[in-house]
């Protein structure tokens, strides 16, 4: 399954926002790859920059942002270097976006028969019949009830169970080799989030897509993907395999959220706590960003930004998992 | 037993879809014919808060639990039923005989984003309902009032004089907290509190709602669709669906042995950090619309052990041997 | 308290109201004008050579002079001077507070009658709401310079010319500002449906808040902002009826000048070749107008939320 060339290599990709008072750097030198089958997390709270960093990757950051640097490279083609036609072309056609909120994608005086035609016939010539078996078929593969039914239908006639099943229909319309998700079940009940959830899982495997999720929840994460990545104030802190990560997190940040989650903690006793909150692109803290919230911070800390260390699989940015590291080495060469 | 706190009989919440009088008249099959719609929230919830216990009441959306919140703290009137504090009937108050009432009973809101005024400063806001319900107090004595209440919820008073926008959805959360703590309530609802919150700050808030029960000895009734939490918070569960109570336990119990098949389905639905997959009990078709309410059990459609009584016959709620309380014929007959 | 205002001071400066106000050069320009506008003419006593309103300071003999620059001019009169030998600058200056005037005092009034029953039918709701719509449809429903008409025609004669002159800006406030309360009803009714949804309502009322309070001090300040644009380009359109009403022989007498009877004034020389008398007075109301409605698209452009988050 590996190849040598990844699928989508995002490398050193910068994005910032031209507001006023200056430059906002949502993400700054975020480098990545996504292997053609693969399943990838990408978790962060709100204002970490995930969002921004799925946008980017379609290269649809509108303005005020726009991309100041590096390289988002799909087959070895730099998505960040091309023209709006070339990116039409692979956009929705090579790589699908599932929203958070079914009705950014569904137009809603439109019936869904429609819409899934138009979006084959943007990207295929084949004939308006043929179009409505492709769509069809996908319906069926969603394990929507009665999909001859639904294509007469319009969005608001669905429960948003339904509609994000038929998003992910339109997502797989043209078999597409990535799909991008955002938040994709949030706006739903825990029942259908599973469903949901499952059947997205189920999809990728069968047709072997990959998929790029992009969640808050770390529950969501450990069961779908095979690879995550942490984000904090537009950085990405830490990132390797999925269970490593949720097993043994080596970031201070990550560690607090997977502690401070509620079925962590024993029932009635407090929960543990990062303090304070993520700062505003206003004001990202000098050197590395969790600094003033976290508890192991140093001077080195405050002012510069930690490199990336390899411990296990696991790549972390941070002074004091790289200080163990080396202390650990050290004790090795001392002991032998 | 002691007599509970806050007693909920028979509360019954309709709301009316189909307006005025002229509205309701159709013309059908050569008759005219008074149609009359309306959405059933509650049908029927009895539930007792005992004193010093953190009630959770958890549930889908549309299962009525934020309109069972809304209607014990006199935002909305029982279409039938009964509220009672303290052994008084409270739902049919007027004007003044309400305020005793209002300063017992608190709310804490979903949105920190919408439960601030955009216009009052942090020391307006906490200063206004101290001033209202202890007229007897001195402006500094009101203002000693606020700097503790502040400090208590980890706010620094320096802040009184900035705008609720001016903080964070954490802060703003603990400020909307200590609003409702200012005026010394015995009880307190809280309407998914932390679910508009980023994990690491859900953590905080929970941890903070937990100490303040602790040393002001406070009464909670919990609503929120995280089970996680609930297992964490609460002392008892209700779990509503479709504007009933299917199952009421203590919270060890109900996460041991959870005996309705709704509550297994929602529990199961969980995501797991440990899970490597989604695991869930799968749920026949989707939530019926509280407009036409489903006869007998109103789980029987999506149920796998509905039977014949369940389609005719509402279940009422029964003690089992583990000692929770359930409403599922099943159940009652040891089907399951 | 010093620091109090300081700091609202900084509040301001570093909003987004200051922040495109000086990147916007009409907005700018528009402001200038009308501060400029409204200086001169609340302080006209001391800027006008003469006082229009003094009967022993005007001299029949002065009368039709042109503006200087022309044949015939004179030098103590630079905007030359009316039928009855008023110095135009003078007249104008003193017309156009009048004009201010009647136009603030109408959009006060408006603002008055429109908050309270916008307030009540939005956050009272049912038959409150049913019964003060209709009211304001119905009160829509007729044009202004109708009413206005009506009203005044009875009130001259009923009061006769003398009275009538005494009384004209009063009632003149009074017909404007009456006449077109339901714009400001409505829009604040509309706010306040917005804002009785938001959980800070629900909070004041699970305080015990009664319903005075939660109307007046929490959900009124929230819906401020739309009243002041519909304000600003209401002033512009109660100056112009006021004019209409004036040009008609229904406003203003020619004694207490305003523009709209400035310009009526000329009107009946403007055959004789004395064109100043009406087109100055005429320039000046659609400047003020002008400006003052520019100022409120800026505004409203500005507090627009859509805009604003785009």
């Amino acid at each position: 399954m590996k190849s040598d060339t990844p699928l989508l290599e995002v490398k050193n990709l910068d994005v910032r926002f031209a507001v006023r008072g200056g430059d906002l750097t949502a993400l700054r030198g975020i480098s990545f790859s996504l292997d053609k089958g693969e399943r990838l997390g990408l978790v962060g709270e709100s204002g970490a920059g995930k969002s921004v960093a799925a946008f980017s990757i379609l290269n649809l950051i509108a303005r005020p942002g726009y991309i100041a640097g590096g390289q988002i490279l799909f087959e070895g083609k730099d998505l960040a270097a091309m023209s709006e036609r070339e990116l039409r072309k692979i956009r929705g056609n090579r790589i699908a976006m599932i929203f958070q909120d079914p009705m950014m994608t569904l137009n809603p005086v439109l019936s869904i028969g429609t819409q899934m035609v138009e979006a084959i016939k943007a990207h295929r010539r084949v004939s308006t019949k043929a179009a409505r078996e492709i769509a069809l078929s996908k319906l069926r593969k969603v394990q929507i009830p009665s999909p001859e039914k639904r294509l007469d239908q319009y969005p608001h006639e669905l429960s948003g169970g339904m509609r994000q099943r038929v998003i992910i229909a339109i997502a797989l319309l043209l078999d597409p080799e990535i799909i991008v998700a955002d938040e994709p079940t949030t706006a739903l009940d825990v029942t259908i989030q599973a469903e949901i959830m499952a059947l997205l899982l189920d999809l990728c495997e069968q047709e072997n897509v990959a998929l790029m999720l992009i969640t808050h929840d770390l529950g969501v994460v450990s069961q779908v993907t095979q690879r995550m990545l942490v984000m904090y104030s537009g950085r990405i802190i830490e990132q390797g395999p999925t269970r490593e990560i949720i097993n043994d997190a080596q970031h201070p940040y990550t560690q607090g959220l997977i502690n401070a989650l509620p079925q962590m903690g024993e029932p009635g006793a407090r929960l543990f706590q990062i303090p304070g909150s993520m700062p505003s692109l206003k004001n990202v803290p000098s050197g590395c960003p969790f600094h003033p919230r976290c508890d192991f911070a140093t001077d080195q800390c405050r002012q510069t930004m930690p490199e990336y260390v390899r411990s296990g699989n696991v790549d972390v940015a941070c002074y004091e998992v790289s200080n163990l590291i080396e202390q650990e080495k050290r004790m090795q060469e001392a002991g032998s | 037993m002691t007599s509970p706190l806050v007693d909920i009989r028979g509360l019954e919440k309709r709301f009316d879809l189909s307006g005025s009088f002229l509205e309701q008249i159709t013309f059908k099959g050569g008759r005219f014919q008074r149609k009359q719609e309306a959405v059933h929230a509650i049908n029927g919830v009895d539930l007792q808060v005992q004193k010093g216990e953190a009630l959770c009441v958890v549930g889908e959306s549309g299962c009525g639990k934020s309109t069972v919140a809304r209607t014990v703290m006199g935002l909305l009137s029982p279409s039938a039923g009964e509220v009672h504090y303290g052994g008084q009937r409270i739902d049919n108050l007027k004007g003044g005989d309400v305020l005793p009432y209002r300063r017992k009973m608190q709310m804490i809101f979903q949105n920190p984003y919408a439960s601030l005024n955009p216009r009052m400063t942090i020391q307006q806001t906490l200063e206004e309902p101290i001033h209202f319900h202890r007229p007897e107090l001195a402006r500094s004595e009101v203002r000693e009032k606020v700097q503790e209440v502040m400090q208590s919820v980890g706010i620094d008073p320096d802040w009184g004089s900035r705008f609720g926008h001016e903080f964070s959805g954490g802060q703003r959360q603990r400020i909307a907290i200590a609003r409702a703590l200012a005026v010394d309530p015995e009880f307190i609802v809280a309407d998914e509190p932390i679910s508009a919150l980023d994990v690491s700050i859900q953590a905080q808030v929970l941890n903070l709602l937990m100490e303040a029960q602790e040393t002001r000895n406070l009464t909670y009734l919990f609503i929120t669709h995280d089970l996680a939490v609930v297992e964490h918070f609460g002392t008892r569960v209700a779990v509503m669906y479709l504007g009933r109570v299917c199952e009421l336990a203590e919270t060890k119990t109900l996460f041991a042995e959870p005996r309705h098949p709704y509550t297994q389905a929602l529990l199961s639905a969980i995501p797991r950090l440990e899970d490597d997959r989604p695991n869930y009990i799968r749920l026949q078709g989707e939530v019926p619309t509280p407009v036409n309410l489903p006869s007998g059990c109103v789980f029987h459609g999506r149920c796998p052990y509905a039977n014949e009584r369940c389609r005719q016959e509402i279940p009422r709620l029964i003690v089992t041997d583990g000692g929770s309380q359930v409403a599922c014929h099943a159940v009652e007959e040891g089907r399951l | 308290m010093t620091t109090a205002t300081l700091s609202r001071w900084n509040r301001f400066r570093e909003s987004f109201l200051w922040y495109s106000f000086k990147r916007d050069k009409v907005a700018i320009v528009s402001s200038i004008v009308l501060l400029l506008m409204v200086f001169a003419a609340v302080f006209a006593p001391l800027f006008a050579p003469t006082d229009p309103y003094d009967l022993a300071q005007i001299d029949i003999m002065n009368s039709e002079l042109p503006p200087v620059g022309m044949p015939g001019a004179d030098s103590a009169f630079p905007l030359g001077t009316d039928a009855q030998g008023r110095d135009m600058l003078s007249t104008i200056l003193y017309g156009t507070r009048v004009s201010l005037l009647i136009g603030f005092g109408a959009v006060v009034l408006q603002a008055a009658l429109g908050i309270l029953f916008g307030l009540l039918a939005g956050y009272l709701g049912g038959r409150v709401d049913s019964i003060l719509m209709r009211i304001a449809d119905v009160q829509l429903s007729f044009s202004t310079l109708m009413v206005a008409i009506i009203v005044g025609a009875v009130f001259k004669a009923s009061f006769g010319n003398l009275m009538f002159g005494e009384i004209a800006i009063y009632m003149l406030i009074f017909i404007i500002g009456v006449a077109e309360w339901p714009q400001i009803a409505r829009t604040v009714r509309a706010s306040v449906l917005a804002e009785k949804k938001k959980e800070y309502v629900d909070a004041a009322k699970v305080m015990g808040f009664r319903t005075n309070r939660i109307m007046f001090r929490h959900i009124l300040p929230n819906t401020l902002s739309p009243i002041f644009v519909i304000a600003t380009v209401q002033i512009a359109n109660a100056i112009i009826s006021e004019a209409a009403l004036s040009f008609l022989g229904l406003g203003m007498p020619e004694t207490q000048p305003s523009l709209g009877s400035l310009i009526k004034s000329g009107f009946d020389y403007i055959q004789s070749g004395s064109w100043w008398i009406t087109l100055i007075p005429g320039l000046v109301l659609v400047v003020l107008v002008l400006v003052i409605n520019l100022l409120g698209d800026w505004l409203r452009d500005v507090m627009n939320p859509r805009l604003y988050k785009g």
